[in-house]
């Protein structure tokens, strides 16, 4: 089935490392919807959110050639756990003395900002889903957008650990070194 | 204690256990090659082109089991490994690849032989980095050589600025590597082990396909044990040749495009596949929708992103070959399969791939046959790429592991003399053939002076039919005989030899064929052979691209008389 997918992943921050992704998923023919990079309450690292179109079994082939980069310490599909997912995006609207209020009216029903005020435009600030910052986009295009932009999606699971959450004095990733005994804590393969 | 970047290059470099470095060196690399010489333990082996360092140190590496090091300068020296790097990623073949860069200051400006080739090499390298502090380098070069080494083999590649190798510092080995987001899983899961057991068990028709990986984990004792204690008939991959010994009463030969028909069969037939350290590629699978049909496939990889990337399996398996066998082989039944069996011995019967025929000029197949007997199968076999590789895999048994060193994934034409340069620095005391066509010989001619000067004990034979004979085929078989673009006009590759300060003879009657064989083992220091082969002969058994492995075509009639 092809549909939407959130990769999540956590990096070593080195130079290169977003090269190593682009030029994975390029190879692939990925077209990347979007990558959003910023780093995380840990040191060096930092976290990436990947959203790109594809079938389950491609872009679950694709997460593990993902995951043989040696910056890429871990990378989750969170698709599945129906994650809180948001973007931002600036938007400057024309905005006339007599287009204005109705401007601000939209605006508060979005519970976007408006951050900024000239005599003939409005920087707003909107964040949310998607859908609802396209909803948005396309209610101002009529007023006459001069310039935008999108941060692109970042998510998070909902609920206690996620697939990349660093537990506390434990190692960044589960490292089996010697034959196991048995098969707890072991994933699936 | 205080040292140059260059000479703690070279102190890695040996507590790493390197011996040899294929090299050519150049403007940044003049610091490096100033401290060279006061390591001695360092084996420096001067090539003719980039290219030839990393194909020599790619077979040094498949022969020896340990990392080949490579060397070149910035710039095209850089781009001249491209191939071998690529080469040695698609075979899975721990590389290391050393270039010079510009000084730091100079990096980004198009500085004179200056490239970007960590861009360049991403693509093809299991990692790369450019290290930008001299005291960064011990860390580097350990980590490089762990990354190399470790799970899935394979190229990796720094790049070193000129000021990097004249910087000072404190030389401290690191005590410990800390890659966190390197973690190769190198034993099985448990349970699914135990799932692939009780298939094993249970299986009627199973056929293990034994690849490359079976050579890499240097498996061959486990695989042994598995394949006589549940009486599993083996295959190999074209890589996997000599990872089962082909005497063996078990071998069934190789799949693929130009594998035996029999092994193709019982492939096709099987109702189980163990499929070991092999990686489905499509040489090797034929049409993949129609691969096997009947099978369910237990696959063992120590790479997860292998598995299940071209086609579906029933029990994956992530781990190295050689731990997953041992435990795999404490739970196996003693099983005898005789009904299987004797059906494959039925269709190796009916598909003889492997005689040579008669014939009264010298076919390929026959000096193939004749180098097996001279030398009684003990010698390395390094081939390059097309059909005398084809007939090298095919009319050679091959009994001892990492025997056959050949560019399977890249398929890279040249291969064969500087891969004949590695292997015999890698193993001196072992007998070394080198299989070239005329095409692919002249891609790295010039490594003939390599061999010279390091005097190498290489015997060369060249296949002289004057064509660029797999192209050739596909254009007789394929295009109605529209031959474009593969007639070659030959030089005279005797006087070659000559030029370059060694000995050859040219053979072209049949009866010369196994005294010259003879003449060029018995010489010390490297001896071609210019073979003048029958210009049209065509490898079989072949599988036309994108057809079901059993529909593979086999040598037309009238065969003439077969000769044992």
């Amino acid at each position: 089935m092809i549909r939407k997918h959130i990769l999540v992943a956590l990096v070593q921050d080195r130079p290169g490392v977003l090269n190593r992704i682009a030029s994975t998923l390029r190879r692939r023919n990925f077209n990347i919807e979007s990558i959003a990079v910023g780093h995380i309450e840990q040191p060096l690292l930092s976290r990436m959110t990947i959203v790109v179109e594809g079938d389950d079994a491609n872009v679950e082939q694709v997460r593990k050639q993902l995951d043989k980069i040696i910056e890429v310490i871990r990378i989750a599909d969170i698709t599945g756990e129906s994650p809180v997912a948001r973007e931002m995006a600036m938007i400057k609207v024309r905005a006339t003395p007599s287009t204005r209020s109705e401007i601000i009216q939209i605006v508060d029903i979005f519970r976007a900002n408006i951050v900024d005020v000239s005599p003939d435009s409005l920087i707003l600030v909107v964040t949310g889903t998607q859908d609802k910052v396209d909803t948005l986009i396309e209610l101002l295009r009529g007023f006459g957008i001069r310039e935008m932009s999108r941060t692109g999606t970042i998510a998070l699971p909902r609920g206690g650990a996620g697939p990349l959450t660093i537990e506390e004095n434990k190692p960044l990733r589960h490292a089996v070194e010697k034959a196991p005994d048995d098969e707890e804590g072991l994933p699936d393969w | 204690m205080i040292k140059t970047g260059a000479e703690i290059l070279c102190e890695c470099l040996i507590k790493e256990g390197v011996e040899v470095i294929f090299g050519f060196p150049g403007g940044v690399l003049l610091p490096l090659y100033d401290t060279l010489p006061r390591y001695p333990q360092l084996r420096h082996i001067l090539v003719r082109h980039e290219q030839g360092a990393a194909h020599a140190a790619d077979a040094y590496a498949r022969v020896t089991g340990k990392i080949g090091v490579c060397l070149a300068t910035s710039g095209p020296g850089a781009t001249n490994l491209v191939t071998g790097i690529a080469n040695a990623y698609l075979d899975s073949v721990p590389l290391l690849a050393i270039t010079g860069q510009v000084p730091s200051h100079f990096i980004g400006k198009d500085a004179f032989q200056e490239i970007d080739i960590t861009g360049i090499t991403v693509p093809i390298t299991k990692h790369n980095q450019l290290v930008l502090s001299t005291d960064d380098l011990a860390r580097a070069v350990q980590e490089a050589v762990h990354v190399a080494m470790t799970g899935r083999p394979g190229p990796v590649l720094l790049d070193i600025p000129r000021d990097v190798f004249q910087g000072r510092t404190e030389y401290i080995c690191p005590d410990k590597i800390d890659l966190p987001g390197f973690k190769p899983k190198l034993f099985g899961h448990p349970s699914q082990v135990r799932k692939a057991t009780e298939m094993i068990n249970s299986a009627e028709r199973p056929v293990i396909i034994a690849g490359h990986g079976v050579n890499i984990a240097r498996a061959h004792p486990e695989l042994k044990e598995l394949a006589e204690n549940a009486q599993l008939p083996v295959v190999t991959t074209f890589l996997g040749i000599g990872c089962f010994p082909e005497s063996h009463v078990l071998s069934y030969g190789w799949l693929g495009m130009h594998g035996m028909g029999y092994a193709n069969k019982a492939v096709h037939n099987a109702d189980l596949l163990i499929a070991i350290g092999m990686r489905f590629d499509d040489r090797a699978t034929g049409g993949v929708s129609t691969f096997a049909p009947q099978a369910r496939i237990v696959h063992i990889d120590v790479d997860a992103a292998e598995i299940g990337k071209n086609l579906k399996v029933d029990v994956p398996i992530v781990g190295d070959v050689k731990n997953v066998l041992q435990v795999l082989n404490k739970q196996i039944v003693k099983r005898d399969h005789i009904g299987w069996l004797s059906q494959l011995d039925g269709w190796r019967a009916q598909h003889p791939a492997t005689e040579v025929r008669d014939h009264e000029d010298i076919l390929p197949q026959y000096i193939i046959r004749q180098i097996y007997e001279a030398t009684k199968g003990d010698t390395i076999i390094v081939t390059g790429v097309g059909q005398a590789q084809m007939w090298a895999a095919q009319y050679f048994f091959y009994d001892k592991p990492n025997s056959f060193v050949s560019s399977g994934g890249l398929g890279t034409m040249g291969f064969e003399l500087p891969g004949a340069i590695g292997a015999k620095v890698g193993c001196p005391n072992e007998t070394v053939w080198c299989i070239a066509g005329d095409g692919g010989f002249q891609m790295t001619v010039q490594e003939l002076a390599t061999m010279v000067q390091e005097d190498l004990d290489i015997n060369i034979a060249v296949f002289n039919n004057g064509w660029l004979g797999m192209v050739r085929q596909w254009q007789e078989l394929i295009y109605n005989k529209r031959y474009f673009g593969t007639k070659l006009y030959n030089p005279d590759f005797v006087k070659i030899a000559e030029a370059y300060g060694m000995k050859g003879v040219r053979v072209s009657k049949k009866i010369d064929v196994r005294p010259a064989i003879h003449k060029a083992m018995d010489h010390k220091g490297p001896f071609l052979i210019e073979f003048v082969v029958e210009p049209e002969e065509n490898v079989y058994p072949f599988v036309p691209p994108g057809k079901t492995i059993v529909e593979f075509l086999e040598m037309p009639s009238p065969l003439g008389s077969l000769q044992k």
